[in-house]
């Protein structure tokens, strides 16, 4: 069991929990993440790890609230437990200093990017970091990423903040500008990695993506996470989370992370109707 | 003394059968199967065995179960003495019970097999362990004082947990490190409900830990930590019992459409996250009403019973040989046979076939005939060129075998495997080529069964205890 010792809004939708687990805190690394599970009823669900405190044994993490179990986690409140924390798992990212990079994060997939951009730049990259989202009240961890970053620009799909447009219209500039890119790190939304991904590829620049795909057990048993790669099978648990994104078939992990997509809806609406916890 | 009676008049009683759900019933539950023994009908089968001097059951049993004398104690009506003796060998006997292939061992070997039915032991051992644990009867027998030597196991499956209980018991402070959230390895995300009721292995693993075992839960040895850090945490020798957890696929096209699963990831979600249950648990599964199983093992059968009781209007096993090569034990086959299960042998998938939206809507299948046998000495199967057909199904589930999963060899420097990944053990002791470091069960032979993974556990423990005693 964890404790969840703070608990933070970071928008309407997104919160950021630190939860107690010592052991994941002192060994984990940047790329990785961990399972949870609520309750006895709970499902298993990854969630990147995005920061550690050594000292005080904590792991931070940052969800949206999008079913059951994100708002259940929602609901819960400083000194609740979580009933299983497993990890850390997956591999973590291949930290060294290539020169320039470009860290992109959408939505809630900057608390993904977050740690790899801080990994980089301590290593001495140049980071350039561009995060976005629909609007102004879903940017999130803004100071954390600018102190992460040489540079950071704010894009919104409304224009309420920031540079008005996607962080791919920010990316293009960039190249178009001429300056040298070494590589691209790129987490968010499905649709978002897959037009970088487009983006970067005729200009042979290498692009990093990490994928959410559906998981169970999380250490390769299970094989829900398959993803396709370069045409070969993959599962992001072990293999991953992450790829190469001129390798990957977005599409089809698009379509696999569609297959419960009624039931999650199921599930979310008992929930909102008062079975809660149940 | 039970002299005065005689052979002929023991052989009169034919094999117990045990009394069980009808069929048509059964496939719309996850309750077990067979209902177990009443007590008369225990001490009725009991009576039949004839008592060897050099009993063969023994020999047929993995971990040495002393059979005549269990049997006897349930013949005398010693139920609760009955189940104490098996515990002194078997710390899980209300799972061997269920889920040894008993025909293939100790009853095998029983002389009453010679001429007529062997005796029932399966039955009986669940009978005794049963009894026990439902009249609440369960004692914690006394362990050997703390000898200060502490030993890691990785994995709470049947090998893990057997070793445990073995070296608990010799004085050992045991920790088993499982990297689920729930401990019991495939007696709890493999095996169904309707064969092994999850309450017994809960039961069962909470014997261990009022012996005295520690179990922690959601640790993934190889990421939360290493086996070089267990040494350097202090432990003095490590088992490692890990599985052959990875799902292995055929490779053919469209394997990854959606709909389509590994066995593993099928039965965990229904066993361990209790996704039959689903609102009220919240693991989805697919309930599918056209499903296909690929395989012929204990584990495709345990998939396509589950496609039923989830709903099934149509659950196929498509298996390449025949039913005389099925590697599923003959009472799996027959229950589903019972239950509805449609068998399509001498068939194998070549691909699958999906909707616009990436759902898959047909297994594309080709015929085989048998041809020479192969290096398993079964009859290998030979496609029938042009003899393609399509299967309509919405739900796939992939039951072709395991392999290792190479988390912890691959982080343990020294530790061998073999090309398959498979780790590399000197003979019965398990001793692997790391000193201090031993394995067993299916990450050393590759997916087997549950008592001879219990098997190894009991000779590590030996080696182990002979390691740790003797030289040091």
């Amino acid at each position: 069991m964890s404790i969840i010792v703070s608990k933070e809004n970071l928008s309407d939708s997104v919160v950021r929990m630190d939860i107690l687990a010592p052991e994941i805190a002192m060994k984990r690394k940047a790329g990785q993440f961990v399972i949870l599970k609520v309750n006895e009823q709970g499902e298993r669900i990854p969630l990147t790890i995005v920061d550690s405190d050594g000292e005080k044994g904590t792991v931070a993490i940052i969800f949206q609230i999008v079913g059951k179990t994100t708002a259940l986690m929602a609901g819960l409140k400083v000194g609740d437990d979580i009933q299983d924390v497993q990890g850390p798992l997956g591999n973590p990212t291949e930290i060294e200093n290539i020169g320039h990079v470009v860290c992109i994060g959408g939505g809630v997939g900057v608390g993904v990017i977050y740690p790899i951009t801080k990994g980089l730049k301590e290593a001495g990259n140049r980071v350039t970091s561009i995060i976005g989202a629909r609007t102004k009240s879903l940017i999130i961890l803004e100071e954390e990423m600018k102190e992460a970053s040489n540079e950071l620009i704010v894009t919104t799909d409304d224009g309420s903040y920031g540079i008005h447009g996607f962080v791919s219209n920010v990316l293009q500039k960039i190249i178009d500008g001429g300056e040298k890119i070494d590589r691209v790190y790129a987490i968010g939304p499905v649709p978002m990695m897959k037009v970088i991904a487009n983006l970067t590829r005729p200009y042979g620049i290498k692009t990093i993506v990490s994928l959410n795909a559906i998981m169970v057990d999380a250490t390769g048993m299970c094989g829900a996470c398959r993803v396709s790669v370069g045409g070969k099978t993959k599962f992001t648990c072990v293999d991953g989370p992450e790829f190469d994104g001129h390798e990957v078939d977005f599409d089809l992990l698009t379509s696999r992370l569609r297959m419960y997509c009624e039931q999650e809806g199921q599930s979310y609406e008992r929930h909102r109707c008062g079975w809660q916890g149940n | 003394m039970n002299d005065t009676e005689t052979k002929p008049k023991k052989e009169k009683i034919p094999r117990q059968a045990m009394p069980e759900q009808e069929p048509g019933e059964r496939v719309k539950n996850f309750n077990e199967v067979p209902c177990g023994y009443p007590p008369e009908t225990a001490i009725l089968e009991a009576k039949r065995c004839i008592q060897c001097k050099k009993p063969g059951c023994v020999e047929g049993c993995p971990v040495d179960v002393r059979i005549p004398e269990f049997i006897k104690q349930i013949a005398e009506g010693d139920f609760l003495g009955a189940a104490r003796t098996l515990k002194e060998t078997n710390c899980l006997p209300a799972v061997c019970g269920r889920v040894c292939p008993q025909e293939d061992q100790c009853e095998k070997t029983c002389i009453l097999g010679k001429k007529g039915e062997p005796v029932a032991i399966g039955r009986l051992e669940r009978f005794a362990a049963d009894y026990e644990r439902e009249q609440d009867a369960v004692t914690i027998p006394a362990v050997a004082k703390p000898n200060g030597k502490k030993v890691a196991v990785v994995g709470a499956g049947p090998s893990g947990l057997t070793i445990a209980g073995d070296l608990v018991k010799l004085g050992y402070d045991i920790t088993v490190f499982e990297a689920l959230h729930k401990a019991g390895g495939v007696l709890i995300y493999g095996i169904p409900e309707f064969r092994l009721p999850k309450a017994i292995v809960e039961a069962e693993v909470d014997y261990l830990k009022q012996l005295g075992v520690k179990v922690v839960t959601n640790a993934v040895i190889g990421r939360l930590k290493t086996i070089d850090e267990l040494f350097a945490e202090g432990y003095d020798a490590v088992y490692i019992a890990v599985g052959a957890g990875a799902p292995v696929f055929m490779g053919i096209p469209g394997e990854n459409i959606s709909g389509i699963y590994s066995a593993n990831e099928y039965l965990t979600r229904s066993n361990l996250m209790k996704a039959y249950r689903f609102p009220e648990y919240d693991t989805p599964i697919v309930r599918g009403k056209n499903v296909a199983v690929v395989g012929g093992g204990n584990v495709a059968m345990d998939s396509v019973r589950t496609a039923l009781r989830l709903g099934a209007d149509n659950a196929y096993i498509i298996y390449r040989r025949s039913e005389v090569e099925m590697p599923a034990r003959k009472e799996e086959v027959h229950h589903a046979k019972e239950e509805g299960v449609q068998f399509l042998l001498l068939t194998n998938p070549v691909e699958y076939l999906g909707s616009k939206e990436g759902w898959v809507t047909g297994v594309k299948c080709i015929q085989m005939e048998l041809g020479e046998p192969d290096a398993s000495g079964r009859r290998s199967p030979v496609p029938m060129p042009g003899s393609e057909f399509v299967i309509d199904v919405d739900t796939v589930v992939v039951a072709v075998g395991t392999m290792a999963n190479p988390i912890v060899s691959s982080t343990t420097p020294g530790l061998q495997t073999n090309k398959r990944g498979y780790i590399i053990t000197k003979g019965e002791s398990g001793e692997t080529t790391r000193r201090g470091v031993y394995a067993g069960g299916d990450i050393v032979t590759g997916s087997a069964t549950v008592i001879l993974a219990m098997g190894a556990g009991r000779k590590a423990a030996q080696a182990i205890h002979q390691a740790l005693s003797g030289g040091a």
